[in-house]
């Protein structure tokens, strides 16, 4: 079971406000510590835990408000634009302006909805990604909770804002909405599985599933050891954030805005806010697990270094967006289950192998282990392309054809007025 | 050629609009950074720094705008005419050919210079603009060249009345014709957004034909018509 107070902010917090006489406190807390009377050690506990949560959530909600200035800004840019430049310098309040405005938006619920379950999905869909950052390293000692099954806590609660999106549709009891919510949960359900089967490579090569414990593993980061897993982890986490290429959840030319049609206010809002803080989640995971982490060289602290990479992240996926078009949702099937899913087994086998080789790898040995691994990867993604390639796809070969061919009285008939 | 590498050639592209100029034109103002707000006081670098080092550390914040035109083509149309009092002749064609009706010209009995355009003296001039709808049919119409176009564009006002652009209102205002429909004014080397035309002669065509032109055009073409149909 990992220490707690191997978390820095943890001992700062519980040795300022606690008058313990743990040998790990002394010389650490604010005002020589003990701000509480003895015998209240419990509540100094909670304190601490709500204190540390607090300031993670605000910092959450600002890097958040952050991201959104940057995206627009950034992918203005791309686009050959300026992006949000008018209120504040650099348009920087402008996600404030964004934010005021939405909480004072009147909040429109539709009559059909189900009032529960409407209400419930936007929280439903903040929690998972909050939860998240639970058990990211954000620097050297700088972590909530070092669980020992943070990689497991990590993909279990990535997979829960599906019943979010599902909540969302059958709430409001739209037809875009349900639309959108079915395309969601195929995608994500075929997604999960390369997601999870790409971090067992790195699960092997670390032997541990805490996420303190694979960045510490990380002599050599991950994405040179791994780029396969890399590269189908980067993948299926873009889909599984219902980002562009794969954002057929919330295609607005198709679908209005999907799972978020009837939403307004502050529920909207929170959609927002929670698909953001995921993105941002997801790259810190990105950054834990396969960039190495905190570690970097020794004058800029390991806190800056982590947001540093994550930011990195965060710009190849702005940039990604800014980029490529929106897939098919049988392109994206197909992507998942045809190329995703071998290239992970694939993965799995070669570094299975390769660990039966060099069974615990030093520096030298995981720059072997890359060597190879790099090797497979480009050659695979090769054949990959070959066999997959355009003039195999099915559907412009002609091999497919529609199984019906509707006629106008196979329409389904216009809804005619409101319930009451 | 690998599949896919499509993918990469596509983030080439967005990476190169990223570190290329921004087509973005910025309106009424724009934030300039310390060298952008030097080059609009029209001193140095440096010297802005000395002198005015509040309106320097404003600069470098973000804070500092100036004020910007965008750059227009001469055929712009704006919301507002161009009207020259001394070539109209109070015919009226504008005010027939619009199709809004919003043209309300009054004229009486004028001078006597008939072919200058003093048949008749306008009273009234008066165009709707608040409900005009810049379709130029009556700049089309105008067989004397009168009415042009105007170039202005900041009109925007809280009465509706204060639309509505009579002859005096007409006369008063700067002449900044837009060369729409008159392209000659362009080749003559006229701009709308550099210099005012107040010379009605420059602003379209202006015939001044001698007795002999007009012998031949109303005397002699005349008669070889007349023999021919004989």
């Amino acid at each position: 079971m990992p220490d707690p107070f191997d978390s820095i902010l943890y001992k700062y917090v519980y040795c300022t406000l606690s008058s313990t006489d743990d040998v790990a406190c002394v010389g650490s807390g604010l005002f020589g510590g003990g701000l509480l009377p003895g015998g209240l050690e419990w509540l100094a506990y909670v304190l601490t835990a709500v204190t540390i949560v607090a300031v993670l959530i605000n910092a959450i909600l600002g890097g958040v408000l952050m991201m959104i200035w940057g995206e627009r800004r950034l992918l203005g840019r791309f686009q050959g634009r300026t992006g949000p430049n008018r209120w504040g310098p650099f348009g920087l309040l402008t996600p404030i302006a964004d934010a005021v405005k939405t909480m004072f938006k009147e909040d429109v619920m539709p009559t059909v909805s189900d009032r529960l379950v409407f209400t419930a999905a936007p929280i439903l869909m903040l929690f998972p990604a909050l939860l998240i950052y639970a058990v990211l390293p954000f620097g050297a000692g700088t972590w909530l909770a070092d669980i020992n099954v943070a990689l497991l806590f990590i993909i279990a609660i990535g997979g829960a804002n599906v019943l979010a999106i599902v909540a969302a549709a059958l709430g409001s009891g739209n037809r875009y909405a349900m639309f959108s919510a079915m395309r969601s949960v195929a995608m994500l359900i075929s997604y999960e599985i390369p997601l999870v089967i790409s971090l067992i490579g790195v699960l092997m090569l670390s032997g541990s599933l805490s996420l303190v414990a694979i960045v510490n593993a990380q002599t050599l980061p991950f994405f040179i050891v791994q780029p396969l897993g890399f590269f189908v982890f980067l993948v299926a986490s873009m889909a599984e954030l219902n980002r562009t290429p794969f954002d057929v959840a919330e295609a607005e030319s198709e679908i209005v805005a999907g799972y978020m049609t009837d939403y307004s206010s502050m529920k909207f809002g929170l959609f927002f806010l929670s698909e953001f803080a995921a993105t941002i989640a997801t790259s810190g995971v990105i950054t834990a697990v396969f960039l190495g982490g905190w570690h970097g060289f020794d004058p800029i602290p390991s806190q800056i270094w982590f947001i540093g990479k994550m930011v990195a992240v965060l710009a190849v996926i702005v940039w990604i967006r800014a980029s490529w078009p929106r897939l098919r949702i049988d392109q994206i099937m197909n992507f998942a289950w045809k190329a995703l899913f071998e290239l992970t087994l694939i993965n799995l086998v070669v570094s299975g192998i390769l660990l039966l080789i060099w069974p615990s790898p030093s520096t030298t040995e995981l720059w072997y282990m890359a060597g190879i691994n790099w090797v497979v990867f480009l050659a695979s993604i090769y054949i990959f392309g070959k066999v997959l390639g355009p003039k195999h796809d099915p559907v412009k070969a002609g091999n497919i054809q529609p199984d019906v061919t509707l006629s106008d009285s196979d329409a389904p008939a216009l809804p005619t007025g409101g319930g009451n | 050629m690998i599949y896919g590498f499509g993918l990469a050639k596509g983030m080439g592209v967005t990476l190169k609009a990223l570190v290329g100029p921004s087509f973005t034109v910025q309106y009424p103002d724009r934030r300039v950074g310390i060298m952008g707000a030097a080059k609009a006081a029209g001193i140095s670098t440096p010297s802005l720094l000395f002198k005015h080092p509040i309106k320097a550390l404003r600069a470098v914040l973000g804070f500092e705008h100036i004020a910007v035109m965008p750059t227009q083509s001469p055929r712009f149309r704006g919301n507002d005419f161009t009207w020259y009092e001394d070539r109209c002749t109070g015919c009226a064609s504008c005010a027939k050919y619009c199709p809004l009706g919003i043209i309300k010209i009054v004229t009486a009995p004028g001078g006597i210079n008939m072919q200058e355009g003093e048949s008749y003296a306008i009273e009234t001039f008066d165009i709707d603009t608040g409900r005009c709808m810049f379709c130029a049919l009556c700049v089309e119409a105008c067989p004397y060249d009168a009415l042009h176009m105007g170039s202005e564009f900041e009109r925007s006002n809280y009465v509706r009345m204060d639309l509505v652009l009579t002859k005096e209102d007409l006369i008063a205002a700067p002449k900044h014709p837009s060369t729409w429909f008159r392209p000659q004014m362009e080749e003559a080397g006229y701009s709308p957004f550099a210099e005012a035309l107040e010379d009605m002669k420059k602003a379209g065509r202006h015939e001044t034909p001698t007795v002999d032109e007009l012998t031949k055009t109303w005397v002699k073409d005349r008669r070889t018509d007349e023999v021919v149909e004989d």
